[in-house]
This record gives C-alpha cells, sequence and structure tokens, in this order.
C-alpha cells in the first residue's frame, strides 16, 4: 500500500511539471506578439521626441499628467478623420492637463509641416525620423493612439479611427484626479 | 496488490511474464510460447500493472505506444498540411482583411478555405502546439514507464536461471562437453573474456554479457528529443529569442526592431551579377544575368547610456560591416541578415524651369524626395516655390491631390513658378506624365529632367540563446541512435549439471549473425556441445509444412 501511495505521488508529481509546462508554453505562445509590446496596464516605455517648433518632449516629464500618444501618417486616411476632433478637444483638456502628442512615421518635414498647417493641428507634432519610438512602441497599423495615465501606467491602447465621443470619453478617463 | 508467486518461491509484480529470480514463464501467454519474449526483460511494464485512479489512467493514455505512434503521425500529418500554401508570415501583407484577400485572389476557393480554417497559419496555431506538446509528454512518460523497469531488470540479473527460462530461448545448447569436462567452465570463462564480454560466475553457472548500453539507445534518444523540445519551447521566453525583418532604405538610419537602443544606417546596397554571355543552362532557363553578390554595407550605432526611444542624437558608432548572404553582421549575439532587396526606388528628382515657347531654361532644381525644401532659389532671380508634395499619388478628391502611401511611387507636385516675366507666379500641378495648370496657360513649366534613384534592404534580425540547447539534444539524439543501432546487447547463459552436462542459451537484441559467431569460437575453444537457433528450426518446419502442402 505504502509503496502505491509513492507511486501515484510520483507520477502525479511528473504529470504536474510536464502540465506547468504546457500550460506555460501555450500561454507564452497565445500572448507572444503581446509580451514586447506595451500593454494596458503596463508602464508606457519612457521616449523623447522634438516637435515642428524644435521643442522636446519626454514622457517622464509629463507625469502628474495625462498623455495621449497619437501615431500616424499624412497618407492614413482614418488619421485625418479623426485631426479635427483631436483639435477641438485638446483645446479642452489642456487646460485640465492632458496633452496631445502625436508621433509622424518618420515623413519629411515638408509633408508634415504642410499638413500640419492645413489641418490646423495646435497640439505637438513630432517627426520619428529613425521609428525608434515607433519600434519601441511596437506599432502596427495606422493610426494607434496610446491613453497614459498620470502615474505613467497604460490605460489603454486603441487602433484604428477614433469617434470625438470616444476621444471624449477616453481622455477623460486619462485626467489627473 | 496481486503478487505473481513463481515455481521458485520469488514474489514477482503483477504483469510480470517472466520470473524476475528465475527466468520461469508466468503468463499464461508466455508459457504457451516456445521462444520466451525478451523484450523489456519480462518485466511489469508500469503502466500495464495499474490502472486505478485518474492520475494512472492519463498516465497509462500517454505512456501507450499506440498513443505515441497515433501522436506521431497525427503530428506528421498536420505539419504537412501547412505547407501546402505558404505560411501567412511569408506573406508581406498586414491586416487579416488582406491575408484573407492574398489567399482568396491567389489560390482561390482552395485559398478561402484554408485560410478560413486556419491552416495559413498552422504551426503557431494552438492545437498545433498542443498535439506537439502531447507528443513530447508521451516521450517523456513511455521512456519513465519502460525504462526504470528495463534497467532495474538489467541491473539486477541473474546468473542462474531456471531450466525453463534457458530452454526457452532463441539459442539452446545441451549435452556432455566433447573433451576436458572438469575444465570446460574456465575455457567458457577464458574464451568469453577475449571476446571481451563480461563474466560472472556463481557456483556451476556463467553469466556472460556484452554491450548492455545499447539496450538505453532508444532512451538516450528520447532525452534527446526532449531536450531539443524544451529548447524550441524557449523561444517563446522573452529575451530567448527574437526573429525580427526591416527594410532599410541607402542612407536611412533606423531603430533595431528587437535590439533595444541600436540603431543601423544603410550606407550602400550593392547588387553585382556576372557578366557573361549567357549559355547552356543559362540560355534554357531564360535566365539573363545571374546574381554574384547581394551586399548591404551598414554602419551600426548605439545609443548613449540612459537613453530613452527618439533620442538619436549622439550616436555611437559601433561597427560598419558589409553583409552578404551568409555572412551576417554579427554583434552580442544578434545577426543581421541579407534577406531582401528593392532597386531604383526614386530619391531626387530633377526638373528644368523652361519657357514653354522658347524651351530656355531658366535654371535646374533638385528635389530631394525625403527631404523637400519649400522654396528653391534659382539664378536670374526666378524662384520655385514647392506647395505641395504627394508620394504616392493616386488622384484627386475635392479638387485636393491624395496620396496612396508614404513611399514615392507616383510623386506629385504642386509648383509655385516665380520668374522676372511673371512676378505673380504661376502655379502648376505636375505629376508623372500629367501636368495641370489651374489658373489657364502658363508661361513656363517644370520639364522633367531625370531622377537619381536608391536600393532598398530587406533585413532579418536574429537573436537565438536557444541554439546551444538545440545543438545539444541533435548530438544526445544522434548519440542515442549511433548507440542503438552500432552496438547489440549479447548474452550467453552456461551452466554445468552435476553429471557434467553443459546447458547453454544465448539472447541478443539484434545480430544473431554476430551472435553465433561468438558462439562458434566458444564451442571450438571449450568444447561444448552444438547449440540450436530454434527459430530457425521453427521456420524451416513452416517451409517444409508449406512444401508438403503444395505437393498434396
Amino acid at each position: 500500500m505504502e509503496k502505491k501511495k509513492q507511486r501515484s505521488v510520483t507520477r502525479g508529481i511528473i504529470l504536474t511539471i510536464l502540465a506547468i509546462a504546457i500550460g506555460y508554453t501555450v500561454y507564452a505562445a497565445v500572448t507572444k506578439d503581446k509580451i514586447n509590446i506595451v500593454q494596458a496596464g503596463a508602464q508606457a516605455p519612457d521616449f523623447e521626441v522634438v516637435d515642428l517648433q524644435g521643442e522636446k518632449h519626454r514622457l517622464k516629464d509629463y507625469e502628474g499628467k495625462g498623455v495621449v500618444l497619437n501615431f500616424w501618417g499624412t497618407w492614413c486616411e482614418p488619421c485625418e478623420r479623426e485631426f479635427p476632433a483631436m483639435t477641438r478637444q485638446y483645446a479642452e483638456f489642456k487646460g485640465q492637463d492632458v496633452q496631445i502628442i502625436a508621433v509622424n512615421f518618420a515623413q519629411s518635414e515638408f509633408e508634415v509641416k504642410k499638413y500640419v498647417a492645413n489641418m490646423g493641428m495646435t497640439f505637438p507634432v513630432a517627426i520619428d525620423k529613425t521609428k525608434s519610438v515607433f519600434t519601441a512602441y511596437n506599432i502596427g497599423p495606422l493610426p494607434t493612439s496610446i491613453f497614459i495615465k498620470p502615474d505613467g501606467t497604460i490605460d489603454r491602447i486603441i487602433t484604428g479611427e477614433m469617434t470625438e465621443k470616444e476621444i471624449v470619453q477616453y481622455m477623460e478617463s486619462i485626467k489627473p484626479e | 496488490m496481486n503478487k505473481l508467486l513463481c515455481e521458485c518461491g520469488h514474489e514477482n509484480p503483477e504483469g510480470t511474464t517472466l520470473c524476475q529470480k528465475c527466468g520461469s514463464p508466468l503468463s499464461a501467454e508466455e508459457k504457451s510460447k516456445k521462444i520466451a519474449d525478451m523484450r523489456y526483460e519480462g518485466t511489469a511494464i508500469r503502466s500495464k500493472t495499474y490502472n486505478k485512479s485518474i492520475i494512472d489512467k492519463i498516465w497509462n493514455f500517454f505512456s501507450s505506444v499506440k498513443v505515441g505512434i497515433t501522436l506521431i503521425i497525427i503530428n506528421l500529418i498536420a505539419a504537412s498540411i501547412g505547407t501546402i500554401l505558404p505560411q501567412e508570415f511569408y506573406i508581406s501583407v498586414a491586416t487579416d482583411a488582406e491575408k484573407e484577400k492574398y489567399y482568396s485572389d491567389v489560390y482561390g476557393w482552395f485559398g478561402e478555405i484554408y485560410y478560413a480554417l486556419g491552416l495559413s497559419d498552422l504551426y503557431s496555431s494552438l492545437w498545433f502546439q498542443l498535439l506537439v506538446l502531447m507528443l513530447g509528454v508521451s516521450i517523456i512518460i513511455a521512456s519513465i514507464d519502460r525504462g526504470i523497469p528495463l534497467h532495474k531488470s538489467l541491473k539486477n540479473q541473474r546468473v542462474k536461471r531456471h531450466s525453463n527460462f534457458m530452454k526457452r530461448q532463441r539459442i539452446i545448447g545441451e549435452g556432455k562437453p566433447t573433451e576436458t569436462p572438469d575444465q570446460t567452465l574456465q575455457l567458457v570463462e577464458q574464451s568469453l573474456k577475449t571476446l571481451k564480454y563480461n563474466v560472472r560466475r556463481e557456483d556451476d553457472s556463467i553469466l556472460a554479457e556484452r554491450g548492455r548500453f545499447s539496450r538505453y539507445g532508444a532512451y538516450v534518444n528520447h532525452v534527446g528529443l526532449i531536450v531539443f523540445l524544451i529548447g524550441v519551447m524557449l523561444h517563446l521566453v522573452p529575451g530567448m529569442y527574437v526573429d525580427e525583418s526591416m527594410w532599410l532604405r541607402e542612407g536611412e538610419t533606423r531603430a533595431v526592431p528587437g535590439m533595444d537602443g541600436y540603431f543601423l544606417k544603410n550606407d550602400k546596397f550593392i547588387l553585382e551579377t556576372y557578366d557573361n554571355v549567357p549559355q547552356g543552362e543559362q540560355i534554357k532557363q531564360g535566365v539573363n544575368v545571374v546574381a554574384k553578390n547581394y551586399q548591404t554595407d551598414v554602419t551600426l550605432y548605439k545609443q548613449q547610456e540612459n537613453s530613452v526611444p527618439g533620442q538619436a542624437e549622439n550616436l555611437e558608432k559601433v561597427k560598419q560591416y558589409g553583409i552578404q548572404v551568409n555572412h551576417p553582421l554579427k554583434h552580442e549575439g544578434y545577426a543581421f541578415y541579407q534577406m531582401d532587396f528593392r532597386l531604383n526606388e526614386i530619391k531626387t528628382m530633377v526638373f528644368d524651369l523652361i519657357n514653354k515657347e522658347t524651351e530656355q531654361s531658366l535654371g535646374q532644381l533638385s528635389i530631394d524626395l525625403t527631404n523637400p525644401q519649400e522654396v528653391y532659389t534659382l539664378e536670374n532671380g526666378a524662384q520655385v516655390e514647392l506647395m505641395g508634395f504627394y508620394p504616392d499619388f493616386s488622384g484627386f478628391e475635392d479638387g485636393v491631390p491624395q496620396t496612396a502611401t508614404q513611399t514615392p511611387n507616383n510623386p506629385a507636385f504642386i509648383f509655385k513658378m516665380t520668374t522676372p516675366e511673371t512676378p505673380d507666379g504661376e502655379t502648376s500641378f505636375v505629376a508623372i506624365q500629367q501636368t495641370l495648370e489651374p489658373e489657364g496657360d502658363n508661361i513656363y513649366k517644370m520639364k522633367f529632367s531625370n531622377v537619381e534613384t536608391r536600393h532598398m534592404s530587406g533585413l532579418t534580425i536574429r537573436y537565438d540563446r536557444t541554439i546551444p540547447i538545440l545543438i545539444v539534444g541533435g548530438i544526445i539524439f544522434m548519440i542515442g541512435v549511433v548507440i542503438g543501432s552500432y552496438w547489440n546487447h549479447r548474452r550467453i547463459w552456461i551452466e554445468q549439471l552435476a553429471d557434467g552436462t553443459i546447458r547453454m542459451a544465448a539472447h541478443t537484441n539484434k545480430n544473431w549473425f554476430s551472435m553465433k559467431k561468438d558462439l562458434d569460437a566458444l564451442t571450438k575453444h571449450a568444447h561444448l556441445p552444438q547449440y540450436v537457433d530454434q527459430q530457425e528450426i521453427e521456420n524451416n518446419e513452416h517451409v517444409e509444412t508449406e512444401k508438403d502442402g503444395k505437393t498434396l
């Protein structure tokens, strides 16, 4: 009887170890694409960009404020559709300590400046010439907007176009208390 | 638990077919056989012994050879299905909708079904990975289940065996020695030692063994497979494995994906071809030029300490290298491979500002598409203002030019040309083979003169810490194969009875021919009676009965 019990325990331990190994592998495989990406709840990677006016924006310096990080390109139609709403909401939220920073996908200064002037965008726009911020945030399709809470953690990541209502709602949720 | 009691008085665990002490057959099935089944030495295979609790049931499922083979077959079929059409990661489209479209456009209804069933991303699918993992579990459990009892019984072999065991071996012999009966066992020992057998003697019994380790080949083999599987599994652990790709244009510096803090600059892409006159196979296959070299000259830069993404000033140069196919740039375990290229993307466009009637040029201006200027001043006081630039012009929308992508596939411009003759300026929209003059006929026009292009390199960045593990797994696997294939486990049992009669039996797991050669030498040296191969006799009997049948 003693031997039988011992045998069950040994088998149980081996099976448990194998089950854990499988569980981990499957979990890692399923979340593979997300491991290196920034995900909601995680700390947003720090970065620094220089906007068209030559001003530096470092994420760390915005601690205590909400930050909307918008990744875009001039050819991207949904980006173009959401900019007027973002410009309007920027005016609203600026006084409430929510900052918008738009990061362009390595286009020429000429194109970006013309575009910004045309669209009447008032928030800081920077060009990520080395695509280094894009890489750090593992950005795929455009537009992608990342809402960062005052404590520097990511509140949500929105891939694709947002309605003005959504923009308001999301900006509201990262407003400092 | 039921014990099986042998004639010799030894208690064997349930499921044992040959007594672990004397080797007598225990089960009815075993008793009915003329030659003993020596697989696993007749021990009880663990899974066959107990089948009570849920743990035992799971255990037994995975330890089954049938289940194992079924898993291997299912794995093979699944893996081969994945090779029918190219997998998603070989297709350079981004979104799911594009992928779906690609499969249905390129492969028709079959592609559509293939995509819908998820076979286009088979190897990363959950079910496929579960299949592989189940196979891994089956290998581990089956090895433990069979390997441990086998090891135990090989370790605890008795020298003296019951006559039932001896008689039921394939090779047996019995009879008086032909010469010097009182020295037979010494001669046997001597002879077997020169044949490199391990000889054990107990009273008048001898057990001689050779190449026992070859029985472990299959298990060594399995260990190798398991190590290999662990290595593959570790690919998924962050920091162990990176496989990224990037397009890099000449002159461009980019952050390296998967390698934080590093930047790579493409200094030059080189495509060299053989300068030969096509002949032979080359003409048959319609190949005009044969590539000799694909090379990207790059410079690797590192960010300053404590920098964050986006800070690309003061990059520190790490190294310069010409990446060629099979000659990657290597740095700190990372390797950059030359994978792909695209030639002649438009980089700079050169225009002449000319008078439409006289065709006289007021000067030339060259527009760097990666960094267009707002104003280009020419001599003679003329100037051209760039009002708009559309790198991939795709048509007008509400009178506004649109660009489809950021790549200069079809550049278009809006110019405002100011000359001493036209101080108010003339506006013109210029695209490839298309000029629009929205304010009526202009006096001047931008005449396309020439273009400068640049190439683009497709590089792959790899980082793999699991390679040593994979190599070790592979080596262990091969060692197992070699052990199991090139050696064999030979055993000879010899007993001298009180009246001087010699009783012998021999067994090997493979290569009976060599075994018999050993036995011949032994028989000659120790003057033993001639042995017989029971299986051969049995086969001959079969053949004879068949022949008889035919003649009847």
